[in-house]
């Protein structure tokens, strides 16, 4: 039987659970709240309640056949994430921006030519790299290299990013942002070219799973009745 | 895996190297992450496999030999300005961070020399090594000379802040283009005033307004003549026999006379070649040879390619790289050449081996 993953609480689940309500797939946690399984109505698919953090995981081992989570995670955890799944459905919620950002009081860095310049003057000047906190660390770092940024390092932070830059830990972030509201009362803003990825909730089909001739049908009567089939 | 083929044909390599004068010297596996982090940046993690030490920190399996061979070196007695050759073979671990089925372990067989007044010479004498161990596989080869273009820019009529900005480039070649282009046209007057936002973080606000002093300093500074950023970019672009080449930068020289001693090298290096026997009329001379991918090669490079596979890494590669031992001799600094082998495609482009 086909298995899709959900994420396992909180607004990512009830949007998704929403998402393919509207189009006629009726899904419900089982049981008691905290319970980890659900069900599907009328539809030959095995509901698996997942972190939204696993889900990538997961789906690049091919131990579901569908996922739904952020794409920042997908492409920030699976190596090559193109060639491990396949973008189904973008669902339209979950909007995140990822963006490098810097202390407002820093005029002089509006772009990321100007933190490289920073960062250079900033290590000659105290003697290490200038720190950017994040928890994307493959996402950042092929952005930065992309654009030619040197003379920086990652310091993983997994949560409270923004409070990195005001406890002395870091001195710039890399961070998941929707309004900027946390940025800003944090003393941050977002550099002009800073955006690194655009993310939202997405349905991924995995590649690498064991797709027998049933589930490939299963799939396509599913993506007729998600509207997917275009 | 390296498997016995492999481990044969890296022991004829090193019995080559020994035999060329080299004195055999082995390194730690687990090598301090801080010092290559400082060297190569934050790329290097997405090549290195990383792990933890309770007491060192963090630390890299070997990504490469170099670092530890020329720390050894600057170490021990760099000092008196004679000539050290070590030659070295042992498993490297690159990370992969794509799906190719290269491998994330293998084995390379390596020669360096230090020292020495004479760096045409010691160049001529570590590629004649590489070249003449090389020659039954018929491979492609390809030099260039990094320390032509670090001429040209250091040279360059502009201010310290420009040529500092463009040399910290050298080996990006986009960031390069956007620095030449950007100081090639008057900047756009960008004079943004200090805030009164929070002062969070340890960049000072002192370290904001000099940054934005600087900034004013280069908007007022006059533009870098184009017809320069033109010979530059020819100077990237020459790509033909290395004679031909270095008549063209014979030519180049009389309007940039400050790369006229990197000429001069260049010349010095192809008559100890043609000394050593190599057939110079015919090898392949591209300037920007290895410059995105080969950092902190900064005079001669070179590699050898299997012909018909493309799809490889180079089978061999080198160069000089004078400036990282200055990085890594905390100020002191030697002449230092060198290159390595990878066996397991030798063994290959020889039709021998299994994988890559």
């Amino acid at each position: 039987m086909l298995k899709l993953g959900v994420p396992s609480k909180g607004r990512l689940m009830d949007k998704t659970f929403q998402w393919f309500g509207e189009r006629g797939l009726a899904m419900a946690r089982d049981g008691a709240d905290r319970e980890y399984a659900g069900s599907v109505d009328g539809a030959d698919l095995q509901l698996v309640l997942l972190s939204a953090a696993e889900i990538p995981r997961d789906l690049a081992a091919g131990r579901i056949h569908l996922g739904v989570t952020g794409s920042d995670l997908v492409r920030d955890r699976l190596v090559a994430w193109d060639a491990q799944v396949e973008e189904l459905a973008r669902m339209g919620f979950g909007q995140a921006d990822l963006v490098i950002a810097v202390p407002t009081f820093w005029t002089d860095v509006e772009t990321l030519d100007d933190l490289d310049a920073a960062a250079a003057a900033f290590r000659r000047d105290h003697g290490f790299r200038m720190r950017i906190a994040t928890k994307y660390h493959r996402l950042v770092r092929n952005h930065l290299r992309h654009h030619g940024v040197a003379d920086y390092r990652l310091i993983d932070s997994q949560g409270a990013t923004e409070g990195t830059v005001r406890n002395g830990t870091a001195e710039a972030v890399a961070d998941i942002t929707s309004s900027g509201e946390t940025l800003r009362d944090n003393h941050l803003r977002p550099l002009a070219d800073g955006l690194v990825h655009a993310s939202q909730a997405t349905l991924y089909r995995a590649r690498n799973a064991a797709w027998t001739d049933e589930d490939r049908q299963t799939l396509q009567r599913l993506k007729k009745r998600l509207g997917l089939d275009a | 895996m390296t498997d016995l083929a492999e481990k044969a044909e890296a022991a004829r390599f090193l019995a080559a190297f020994q035999a060329a004068g080299a004195q055999p010297v082995e390194t730690d596996i687990l090598q301090p992450a801080e010092t290559l982090l400082d060297l190569y940046g934050e790329d290097i993690r997405g090549r290195a496999f990383t792990t933890f030490d309770p007491q060192r920190g963090e630390m890299m399996l070997r990504p490469d030999f170099t670092v530890p061979i020329v720390q050894m070196h600057m170490a021990g007695g760099a000092d008196d300005g004679g000539i050290a050759r070590y030659a070295y073979s042992g498993q490297v671990f690159r990370r992969q961070e794509d799906l190719s089925d290269r491998a994330p372990e293998y084995l390379q067989t390596g020669f360096e020399l230090f020292g020495g007044d004479d760096p045409a010479a010691a160049d001529a004498e570590v590629f004649a090594l590489f070249h003449d161990l090389l020659a039954p596989l018929g491979l492609r080869i390809a030099t260039g000379d990094t320390g032509l273009l670090m001429a040209a820019v250091a040279g360059l009529p502009v201010s310290d802040a420009r040529r500092a900005a463009l040399l910290r480039h050298i080996w990006r070649p986009r960031r390069f283009r956007a620095l030449t282009e950007r100081f090639s046209h008057r900047t756009r007057p960008r004079r943004p005033a200090p805030s009164n936002s929070p002062q969070i973080g340890l960049r000072s606000l002192a370290e904001v307004r000099a940054r934005l002093a600087a900034l004013n300093a280069d908007a007022d500074e006059p533009p870098l003549d184009p017809a320069l950023v033109g010979l530059i970019d020819e100077l990237l672009e020459l790509h033909d026999a290395a004679p031909a080449v270095l008549g063209r930068l014979e030519d180049m020289a009389m309007d940039m006379p400050w790369i006229a001693d990197a000429v001069d090298g260049l010349a010095r290096r192809l008559d100890a070649m043609t000394a050593r026997g190599i057939d110079v009329a015919a090898l392949p001379f591209e300037t920007a040879h290895g410059r995105a991918t080969m950092e902190y090669y900064d005079g001669f490079v070179f590699s050898f390619r299997a012909p018909q596979r493309g799809d490889l890494p180079p089978v061999a590669t080198g160069g000089r790289y004078d400036a990282l031992t200055r990085v890594l001799g905390s100020g002191r600094a030697v002449r230092a050449v060198g290159g390595v082998i990878r066996p397991a495609l030798t063994l290959l482009a020889a039709g021998r081996g299994a994988s890559c």
